[in-house]
């Protein structure tokens, strides 16, 4: 058991590592550097160039630049945005808490209805109400997220009036009030997440009822909720576990869509203006702290999957 | 009070007419009990699950009743439905490794089955699983209810769900072959707990099993069904001995023995499918007394000596021992074909860690096994699981490295890798496999499974393979309309017998065949042994025949090694070793037969 998590922290480690250097390289490939970005085109040529190139140290070789900036990260420097001209460690961090209340706002109310959906549709399959939540979700599962975000603005925003269409709230407003203004891209974002996940637990409910140890129960004289409670339910959701970390994961591509909808000041936003700008060593940061967020969450669900499971938690005697 | 009453029931699928178990009818008086025998597809698990009110979804009650101490379970509400299961009637099922939780604890799944029916209370229930797990024979009775089924070998989980079902001492006690898939001694130490358990409680038992040396251990009565049919219920000994329906007396005859080797004979053509029987007697196709009044289906009617029969020609008089076969002529051991030596086979390498830690490699599961086979010959290798039987055959077939030993082939060594031998030494070494549902792709039809081998090795034109297909498909006694069709439209030995020809297609000179006929019914496995016997004969191909029926081996092969834990521990001509083995183990095998 150690050795299993030791082997599956060692592994994210690595995914960590790899990521790092294809954001490294990506960033390399393209055409122009920081300097040509910052300069503007007809400003980045000559001594200017030259110059800027040596004051950010873009004339060194790629490997060295690398690992350099490999043990700045180690060190938990991030590097400086070129045009805000700021440690990027302090433009992101505010953001990416803003993001995690907005995420967790939506993960919190969206996994337990999820879930929950999922087992009652499973329950009563094919009957009407099945028919009309699953129908529901996929309907949701096809919708783009931009879509649904203009959808619900028109609704609740426009015509019930019910919140504010867009975020006001600057970046470094207290965590209350963005709290407040999370439920309409919460929404939004759970939305889509909700449906896959229901969907994965219906089938998974379903599956599970045809096992023979719910038959045995059944002629042990079980009562019908205690099956669903005891026996049904403990081995239905248990396969879920990873696929619901993974889709919590990719809620982060989400992210960046519902965050431009709502201009909520997370760093969604903060990386599609930084792709804007131009602002290279920001975009490499932000994709590196995505990529991070990534690992860990399947990490999490690994872990909390291996941790439920008898199988997988106790060794044959 | 009769304590179980069955009554002309019927059951169908839901939306057609097809009928899978047809008017049966059955009465059990208390501590009275019954075996009821059968074939895949007979009916006989839907008959036994609707002795609990229950019907596996798709299908539905659809004429007559069966009551329970006087109550119709039709007729129930379902809490008393519930309250009934478990406690009045229980359950052992088929397979208890599928059928305990795997989320849950041992202990707490017998505790549940206490805690549902209010017998004891809350604070008794804890004493009572431990005295329970004592009276299965299960170890440390006091500390096994804190593992999950996983951690318990597939005996210890056998043990567990009996348990269960004692548990609140019911009056008729289901069991759905409660044996089956378990090794021939753990089978017999659950038989012995069977029994004494019922004679210690006089509780009534149904036990329906395939096997009817099970059922001559465990019940006074059995009933035989055959297309959801009963074809005949008498007194076990007067089944055993002289069954009187055509196909009762088939399916005693196609059980190989021991004590009398040889190949059983086998019954011609297969069962309808499940539901699908016409009208009239549904053996008549297949019965060789069918006459004209088998039109109509025949009412199970008393016999004379006692019992029931539905036919209208029985046959009278005990069961003529099979005609001995011709003893075999003893072969000139030739040359071998198959040569191997010291062979030694691990699974699992040592990790990195492991090997830094100073540990040992995991033990062989073969370890330092010669064996040879003659051309022509048939070499049975029996063990139970975990005997390394199988990894042998696996390791010559060369789907698994061994560490050490060597394997040849007409005297020039085989590489270990199968990707690593020639075209002409894979051609010349064929494997049929235990499972013939997951050996023959389900996309191509029984022509295209066919054809490949004949296309590979041999290079043959379109007509050419045509006329070897049809050649090939006629050998293992199929018609040339099977050759269209794919395997999911075949029956479970139909399917085993295309994977027979597919193997003689590469025209191979040894056959290694895994467990082939521990998938299939008992007068099945006849016809494929009858098939395998027949093929090598005429060819004079070399097989090796794994199995873990000592009955099955000794019935086909010629010479028979016993293995046990990964090394041979007998060898000899397949009837001295059954009839006088010498090793304890081969005899302690040999005894669990005769018991079970």
């Amino acid at each position: 058991m150690l050795g299993l998590i030791l082997r599956r922290l060692g592994a994210a480690w690595i995914t960590v590592v790899v990521v790092a250097v294809v954001v490294f390289i990506g960033v390399e490939v393209m055409p122009g550097d920081a300097c040509t970005a910052m300069l503007g085109r007809d400003a980045a040529r000559g001594d200017v160039l030259e110059n800027c190139r040596d004051r950010m140290g873009l004339n060194r070789p790629p490997v060295e630049r690398c690992v350099g900036w490999a043990g700045d990260l180690a060190q938990g420097d991030l590097g400086v945005s070129m045009k805000r001209d700021r440690p990027i460690a302090g433009i992101v961090a505010p953001r990416l808490r803003n993001t995690l209340i907005l995420a967790l706002a939506a993960a919190l109310a969206g996994v337990p209805l999820a879930i929950g959906l999922g087992v009652m549709v499973a329950l009563r399959r094919e009957r009407p109400f099945d028919i009309i939540v699953s129908t529901v979700a996929l309907v949701a599962m096809t919708m783009p997220e931009f879509v649904i975000a203009a959808l619900l603005i028109l609704i609740f925003a426009i015509w019930l009036g019910w919140s504010a269409g867009v975020v006001t709230a600057a970046y470094d407003a207290p965590a209350l009030t963005l709290l407040f203004a999370t439920p309409l891209p919460a929404v939004t974002l759970a939305l889509v997440y909700i449906a896959h996940i229901l969907r994965m637990v219906r089938s998974s409910v379903i599956d599970t009822a045809g096992a023979d140890y719910i038959l045995m129960a059944r002629m042990k004289g079980v009562p019908e909720r205690q099956i669903v409670r005891r026996h049904l339910l403990p081995n239905a959701i248990l396969p879920t576990i990873p696929v619901i970390g993974l889709t919590l994961a990719w809620l982060l591509s989400g992210v960046v869509i519902v965050e431009s909808a709502f201009n909520y000041p997370g760093i969604g936003r903060l990386a599609v203006n930084a792709v804007a700008d131009r602002d290279l060593p920001l975009v490499q940061a932000i994709t590196l702290i995505f990529g991070l967020i990534y690992v860990s969450m399947t990490l999490i669900a690994d872990l909390l999957a291996m941790a439920l499971n008898p199988r997988l938690r106790t060794r044959r005697l | 009070m009769t304590l179980l009453d069955v009554q002309d029931l019927t059951i169908s699928r839901q939306g057609s007419d097809a009928e899978i178990v047809r008017a049966a009818s059955l009465s059990l008086e208390p501590g009275e009990t019954l075996g009821i025998a059968g074939e895949s597809g007979c009916g006989k698990s839907t008959l036994l699950l609707a002795l609990m009110g229950i019907v596996k979804p798709g299908l539905a009650v659809t004429g007559g009743h069966v009551q329970v101490m006087g109550q119709d379970l039709g007729s129930l509400a379902p809490e008393a439905l519930r309250r009934l299961r478990g406690q009045s009637v229980a359950m052992v099922p088929q397979s208890a490794v599928m059928a305990l939780t795997p989320t849950m604890r041992v202990g707490a799944q017998l505790a549940e089955a206490l805690a549902v029916h209010d017998i004891l209370p809350p604070e008794a229930i804890a004493a009572r699983t431990t005295a329970l797990f004592a009276r299965v024979r299960l170890p440390e009775p006091d500390r096994i209810g804190a593992r999950y089924p996983h951690e318990l070998s597939g005996g210890q989980m056998q043990r567990v769900a009996i348990a269960m079902a004692l548990a609140c001492e019911p009056k008729l006690l289901l069991l759905d072959e409660p044996t089956t898939g378990l090794d021939v001694t753990t089978q017999a130490g659950i038989l012995d707990l069977l029994g004494e358990l019922r004679r210690e409680t006089g509780m009534a038992m149904v036990c329906v099993s395939h096997d009817i040396g099970v059922l001559a251990r465990l019940t006074a009565r059995v009933a035989v069904m055959y297309a959801g049919r009963i074809v005949e219920d008498r007194s076990t000994a007067d089944l055993l001995t002289r069954p009187a329906h055509p196909y009762a007396r088939a399916l005693m005859a196609s059980v190989p023995r021991i004590e009398n080797p040889g190949l059983p004979p086998s019954i011609p053509g297969s069962p309808p499918p499940p539901g699908l029987a016409g009208p009239g007697c549904a053996f008549a196709p297949r019965c060789s007394r069918a006459q004209a009044a088998c039109e109509r289906a025949p009412s199970l009617s008393p016999l004379p000596e006692g019992g029931r029969i539905a036919c209208h020609a029985p046959v009278h008089g005990s069961l003529a021992p099979a005609a001995m076969p011709a003893p075999m002529a003893a072969k000139e051991a030739g040359a071998p074909v198959i040569a191997v030596r010291d062979l030694v086979v691990r699974y699992g390498r040592a990790s990195l860690l492991s090997r830094l830690g100073g540990r040992s490699l995991p033990d062989p599961v073969v370890a330092g096994v010669s064996l040879t086979l003659a051309k022509g010959e048939i070499l049975g290798l029996v063990g139970e699981s975990g005997s390394g039987k199988s990894t042998i055959l696996r390791a010559i077939a060369g789907l698994w490295s061994p560490s050490a030993g060597s394997i040849t082939l007409d005297g020039t060594n085989l590489p270990a890798r199968v990707t690593e031998r020639e075209r002409t030494a894979l051609r010349r070494v064929q494997v049929v496999f235990q499972n013939p549902d997951s050996s023959l792709n389900p996309r191509h039809t029984v022509r295209e499974i066919l054809a490949q081998p004949l296309r590979l090795y041999f290079n043959a034109s379109p007509t050419e393979v045509e006329a070897r297909t049809r050649r090939l498909i006629a050998d293992v006694r199929l018609g040339p309309a099977h050759l269209d069709r794919r395997p999911a439209q075949l029956s479970g030995g139909e399917r085993q017998r295309v994977a027979l020809a597919r193997a003689f297609a590469a025209e191979p000179d040894v056959i290694l065949c895994d467990e082939v006929t521990s998938a299939l019914d008992v007068s099945v496995q006849a016809t494929v042994l009858a098939l395998i016997h027949d093929l090598c004969h005429a060819r004079g191909t070399s097989c090796l025949f794994v199995a873990h029926d000592l009955a099955v081996v000794a019935a086909l092969c010629d010479r028979v090694a016993v293995l046990h834990r990964g090394r041979i521990v007998e060898e000899g001509p397949a009837r001295s070793v059954c009839s006088t083995p010498d090793h304890p183990y081969t005899r302690s095998l040999i005894e669990a037969v005769h018991r079970a």
